[in-house]
C-alpha cells in the first residue's frame, strides 16, 4: 500500500515527463534526447529561484512552479527554432543534435551550479496517517497503524499531475491550439498550405514538451535533490514509457506511466534495482523489435 | 597514377607517417598516440557501419566493451595469456554484435538507433550488475606481469606505440581493402538506395548484417587491444558517452572516409586534453562541436577533402 | 508454359482494393504492355511480382516455380528486373558504378558489360558522371541500363518515357524491338503510341481488375477499354 503511494508519486512525475517526450515526438517527430537535461534544468532552476525568494518556503517554490518551467520551455524552444529548424528536423540529424544539446546543458550547469546535490524544501510537509482496513470481529474495520502513513506533499504531486495532464488533454482536444497542432502531427506540409503557422506550433511544442518535463522535475525536488547528472534516468524511463505506450499516444503515455511508475516499486523488491533496468532496457528493446506500435497501441508507428 | 594505387598510396603514408612521428615526437605524446591510434581503430570500426552502410548506432560501446572484457576477464580470471585473451575479445564481440544485429536490424531510422542504445545500455547495467567480477565503474587493472607475451611487454611505452600502430595500419589497410572489395561496394549502395540495391537483387539484411558483424568486431579488437596496451578495464567505456565519442569522431573526420576515424580521433582527443586542463566541464565542448557539426559542416573533415580536392577518396 | 502466371492476386490496401482477382499469363518471349487509368493498380500488381509489395491473396509462378514466398532480392536473382516508376537511381554514385553493381550481382564481366549497356541507351560518353547530375530523362535511361546489365528473362518497366524527350522516347522504341530477342518484357506505359508500337498484346487494368486482355489493334477497338481509358468512345 505504502509502496504503491511512493509509486504513484513516482508514476506522477514520470507521467509528466513521459507526455512531454511523446507530445514533441508525435507532433514534430523529433526524438528529443536532450529531455532529460530539461528536466534537470527544470530541478536546478527551481533549486535556484526558490533560494533566491525570501519569506515563507512556499513563496519560493510556487515562484518556481511558475518560472521554472517557462524558462525551461522558453530555451527548449529558442533551440527549436536556432537549431532543429535549420536541420529541417531530419530524424537522424535531430538525435545527434540533441544528443550534443545534452552535453551543453548538462556541462553548463556543472560549470555555474556546481557537482553538489541540493535539496528545495517543500511548501508543506504534515505527515498523514492512512486508514487501513481489516476483518475483525464486528467485520470490516477501520485502523490508523502508526507505521502507514505519507506526507501531504507527496498526494500534492500526484494530484498536481493529474490537474496538469488532464490540462494538456483538455488543451489537445478542445482548444483551437490542441486542433492545430494535431492538424500540424497529421501532415505538416499541408498544415502550412493552410496557413497554419508550422514554425511556431513547432517551437511552441517544443517549448511545452520541455516544459512539462521541468513541471515535473520542480514538483520532485522536495523529495529528491537537485542534481547535474540528474537527467539520465527520466530520460532512460520516459523513452521507456513512450515506447511501450505507443509512440506519440498520448493516453497510452499515460498509461504505460502509470504501470511502470507503479511497478517500479514492486519490481525492486523482487529483483536488484541494476537488474530491474536490465530487464527494463532489454524490454524497451523488444518491444521495438517485434511490436513497434507499442505493448498497447494498435496502429503502426 | 590509378585510383587504387592512389588510395594505396595515401593510406601506406599515413601509417608511414605514425611510424616516423614515434622517433620525432616528446615522449609525453606517445602514450596519447597510442590512445588515439586505438580509439581511431574503434571509431574506423564505427565508420564501416555508419559512414559505409549508413546505418546509425547508438550503441557501440557495447562492442568496444566487449572486446575489452572478453580480454581483461579471461586474463583476470582464467588466467589466459594475452594472445588467447585477445581473441577472447575479438569472439565475443563478434558474438555479440550478430546477435544485436540480427535483432536491430528488423527495426530502420530512429528505432535502430533507440534498440541499439537500449541494448548497450542493457550490457552496461549487466556489466555493474556483475560487479564481483568486473568491478563495476571502478574497473580493474592488468598487471604488467599479465600482459606480457612473447617476450613483448604492451606497458612499455615504445612497444606501446608500435603495437597500436600495428593494429590501426591493419585495421585500416583491412577496410581499405573491404570497402574496395565487392561487398563493400554493396554497402556503399545501400547507404545511397536501399530500395534500389535490393531490386538489383542484393539481399540487404544480409549485408546489413554482416556489417553490423564486421563493424562490432572490428571495435571489439580496439577494445581488447585498449586493455592489453593501458592495462584497464572499466564500466565506463560501456556508457552512453562511448558510443556516443565515435559518431562525434566520425562526423568531424568525414563519415564513409578512411582517414576521417583517424581525423576527428586526434583533434577530439586534442581538443579534450587541452579543454580539460581548464575545466572539468569539458564534454560541453563535445557537445558543442556535435552541434556545430550537424548545423555547418555535414561532411566533416573528410567530406571537403572529397568534395575540393579527390573525388576518388576512399 | 508461360514464363511468369499470376492466379487470383489480390492487393488491399485497409479495405481499399488496389489489386482484385488477378490471373494472368506472361508468354516467353512477348512484350506485353499493362494499361489502365491513375490508380488502376498498375505499380501495385507489378510490385507484387517481383517481391516489393506483398499480396493480400494468390500466387505468383515464374518459371514453373511457386515464388510467392520469396523475398525481393531472390526473385531478381531468379531473373526478373524491376525500373520504378519514380526514378531510382544511386544518386551520388558514378553512372558506371551504377551499372557495375548490376553487372556485379550476376558476376558479369564489368569491364565489358557495363559500357554495352550504358551504350545501348545513349549514355556511353557519361560513364563518369555522377548519376544525380544527370538530367532526368537520362536518370530513366540509366536505370533502364541498370535493367538490362542485369541480362534478365524478364523485364519491368514502369512508365519507361515518362519525362523523356520525343527524340529520346523514339530511341527507346527502337530499343524494346531489338531487347525482344533477349527478354520478355512486361511494360507499364501511358504513351499509347508507344504501347501500339510495341506491344505483341495489351493487358487493361481498372479499379484492380482486368478489364480486357488482347491484341493492340483488339484492345484498340474495345468500347469498355474506350469508355474506361481511352476516353473515346
Ligand atoms: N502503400 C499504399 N498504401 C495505401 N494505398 C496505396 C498504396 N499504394 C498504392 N495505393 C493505392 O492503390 C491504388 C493503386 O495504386 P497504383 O500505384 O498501383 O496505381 P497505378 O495504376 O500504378 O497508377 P499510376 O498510373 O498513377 O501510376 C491507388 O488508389 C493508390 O492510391
Ligand atoms: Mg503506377
Amino acid at each position: 500500500m505504502l509502496a504503491s503511494l511512493e509509486g504513484a508519486v513516482t508514476a506522477a512525475v514520470l507521467a509528466l515527463t513521459a507526455v512531454g517526450l511523446s507530445l514533441v515526438f508525435g507532433i514534430m517527430r523529433v526524438v528529443n534526447v536532450a529531455h532529460g537535461e530539461f528536466f534537470m534544468l527544470g530541478a536546478v532552476l527551481a533549486w535556484w529561484v526558490s533560494s533566491w525568494f525570501g519569506g515563507h518556503v512556499a513563496i519560493g517554490f510556487v515562484a518556481a512552479l511558475v518560472i521554472a518551467p517557462m524558462l525551461v520551455g522558453a530555451v527548449a524552444a529558442l533551440a527549436d527554432v536556432t537549431i532543429l529548424k535549420r536541420i529541417d528536423y531530419d530524424p537522424e540529424r535531430t538525435i545527434v543534435v540533441t544528443i550534443g544539446l545534452l552535453y551543453v546543458i548538462q556541462q553548463v550547469v556543472l560549470m555555474t551550479y556546481g557537482p553538489e546535490a541540493r535539496p528545495v524544501e517543500p511548501p508543506f510537509n504534515t505527515r498523514l496517517a492512512l486508514p487501513w482496513f481489516e476483518w475483525g470481529e464486528n467485520g470490516l474495520q477501520l485502523y490508523w497503524p502508526w507505521g502507514l502513513s505519507t506526507t501531504s506533499y507527496k498526494l500534492f504531486v500526484i494530484a498536481a499531475a493529474a490537474v496538469v495532464l488532464e490540462a494538456v488533454w483538455l488543451l489537445m482536444r478542445h482548444t483551437k491550439m490542441g486542433l492545430v497542432m494535431r492538424a500540424t502531427q497529421l501532415d505538416g506540409e499541408m498544415a502550412q498550405v493552410f496557413g497554419i503557422p508550422v514554425e511556431r506550433v513547432y517551437a511552441f511544442t517544443f517549448g511545452l514538451g520541455a516544459g512539462l518535463a521541468a513541471l515535473g522535475a520542480v514538483l520532485i525536488v522536495p523529495i529528491q535533490q537537485a542534481h547535474y547528472l540528474m537527467g539520465g534516468d527520466p530520460l532512460l524511463l520516459s523513452f521507456i514509457v513512450v515506447i511501450i505506450g505507443g509512440l506519440g499516444s498520448l493516453p497510452g503515455t499515460v498509461v504505460a506511466a502509470l504501470l511502470i511508475g507503479m511497478s517500479d516499486g514492486i519490481i525492486s523488491v523482487f529483483f536488484s534495482p541494476t537488474l530491474a533496468k536490465i530487464l527494463a532496457t532489454l524490454l524497451v528493446a523488444l518491444v521495438l523489435v517485434f511490436r513497434p506500435q507499442g505493448l498497447f497501441g494498435t496502429r503502426t508507428a | 597514377m590509378t585510383e587504387t594505387a592512389k588510395a594505396v598510396i595515401l593510406h601506406l603514408g599515413l601509417i608511414a607517417v605514425l611510424f616516423a612521428l614515434q622517433f620525432v615526437l616528446p615522449a609525453y605524446h606517445h602514450g596519447n598516440m597510442a590512445r588515439v591510434m586505438v580509439l581511431a581503430t574503434y571509431a574506423m570500426g564505427y565508420n564501416l557501419l555508419f559512414g559505409y552502410t549508413g546505418l546509425l548506432s547508438l550503441g557501440h560501446a557495447m562492442f568496444f566493451a566487449a572486446g575489452m572484457y572478453g580480454m581483461a576477464l579471461t586474463v583476470r580470471h582464467l588466467g589466459w595469456t594475452p594472445p588467447p585473451a585477445l581473441l577472447a575479445g575479438l569472439l565475443s564481440g563478434a558474438v555479440l554484435s550478430a546477435l544485436v544485429g540480427a535483432l536491430a536490424l528488423r527495426t530502420v531510422g530512429v528505432a535502430f538507433m533507440i534498440v541499439t542504445l537500449m541494448f548497450s545500455q542493457a550490457a552496461y547495467l549487466t556489466i555493474l550488475y556483475f560487479t564481483t567480477w568486473t568491478r563495476g565503474e571502478e574497473g580493474f587493472v592488468l598487471q604488467q606481469v599479465q600482459r606480457v607475451f612473447w617476450g613483448i611487454d604492451p606497458s612499455d611505452p615504445t612497444t606501446r606505440y608500435f603495437l597500436a600502430l600495428l593494429v590501426f595500419a591493419t585495421c585500416l589497410m583491412l577496410s581499405l581493402w573491404l570497402v574496395r572489395s565487392g561487398f563493400g561496394k554493396v554497402l556503399i549502395a545501400i547507404r545511397e538506395n536501399e530500395d534500389r540495391a535490393q531490386m538489383l537483387g542484393y539481399d540487404i539484411f544480409a549485408h546489413k548484417l554482416g556489417a553490423v558483424v564486421i563493424s562490432g568486431t572490428m571495435s571489439a579488437t580496439a577494445g581488447a587491444v585498449y586493455a592489453l596496451l593501458f592495462g584497464y578495464a572499466g564500466a565506463s567505456f560501456a556508457g552512453v558517452q562511448y558510443s556516443i565519442l565515435p559518431l562525434l569522431w566520425v562526423l568531424l573526420g568525414g563519415a564513409g572516409t578512411l582517414i576521417g576515424p583517424f581525423i576527428g580521433a586526434l583533434f577530439t582527443f586534442y581538443l579534450i586534453d587541452i579543454t580539460s586542463g581548464y575545466t572539468s566541464a569539458y564534454m560541453a565542448v563535445v557537445g558543442a562541436v556535435l552541434i556545430a557539426l550537424t548545423l555547418f559542416a555535414r561532411q566533416g573533415i573528410g567530406g571537403e577533402i572529397r568534395a575540393r580536392v579527390w573525388r576518388g577518396l576512399p | 508454359m508461360s514464363l511468369l502466371s499470376t492466379s487470383g492476386l489480390s492487393k488491399e490496401f485497409g479495405g481499399l482494393r488496389a489489386v482484385h482477382d488477378v490471373s494472368f499469363a506472361l508468354e516467353e518471349g512477348e512484350v506485353r504492355a499493362l494499361i489502365g487509368p491513375n490508380g488502376a493498380g498498375k505499380t501495385t500488381f507489378v510490385g507484387m511480382l517481383c517481391g516489393r509489395i506483398e499480396p493480400s491473396a494468390g500466387t505468383v509462378r515464374f518459371d514453373g516455380t511457386d515464388i510467392s514466398r520469396l523475398p525481393a532480392h531472390r526473385r531478381i536473382r531468379a531473373g526478373m528486373a524491376y525500373t520504378f516508376q519514380i526514378t531510382s537511381v544511386f544518386a551520388r554514385l558514378s553512372c558506371h558504378e551504377n551499372v557495375a553493381l548490376a553487372v556485379r550481382r550476376r558476376k558479369g564481366n564489368v569491364a565489358k558489360d557495363v559500357p554495352e549497356a550504358l551504350r545501348r541507351v545513349g549514355l556511353a560518353d557519361r560513364a563518369e558522371q555522377l548519376a544525380g547530375d544527370l538530367s532526368y530523362g537520362h536518370q530513366r535511361l540509366l536505370e533502364i541500363a541498370m535493367g538490362l546489365a542485369q541480362k534478365p528473362r524478364l523485364l519491368i518497366l514502369d512508365e519507361p518515357t515518362q519525362g523523356l524527350a520525343d527524340s529520346e522516347i523514339e530511341d527507346f522504341v527502337a530499343l524494346i524491338r531489338e531487347l525482344k530477342a533477349e527478354a520478355t518484357i512486361l511494360l507499364i506505359e501511358h504513351n499509347m503510341a508507344v504501347v501500339m508500337e510495341v506491344a505483341d498484346a495489351i493487358t487493361v487494368l481498372n479499379f484492380g481488375e482486368v478489364l480486357a486482355e488482347g491484341a493492340p489493334a483488339e484492345i484498340r477497338a474495345n468500347r469498355e477499354v474506350q469508355a474506361a481509358y481511352l476516353g473515346t468512345g
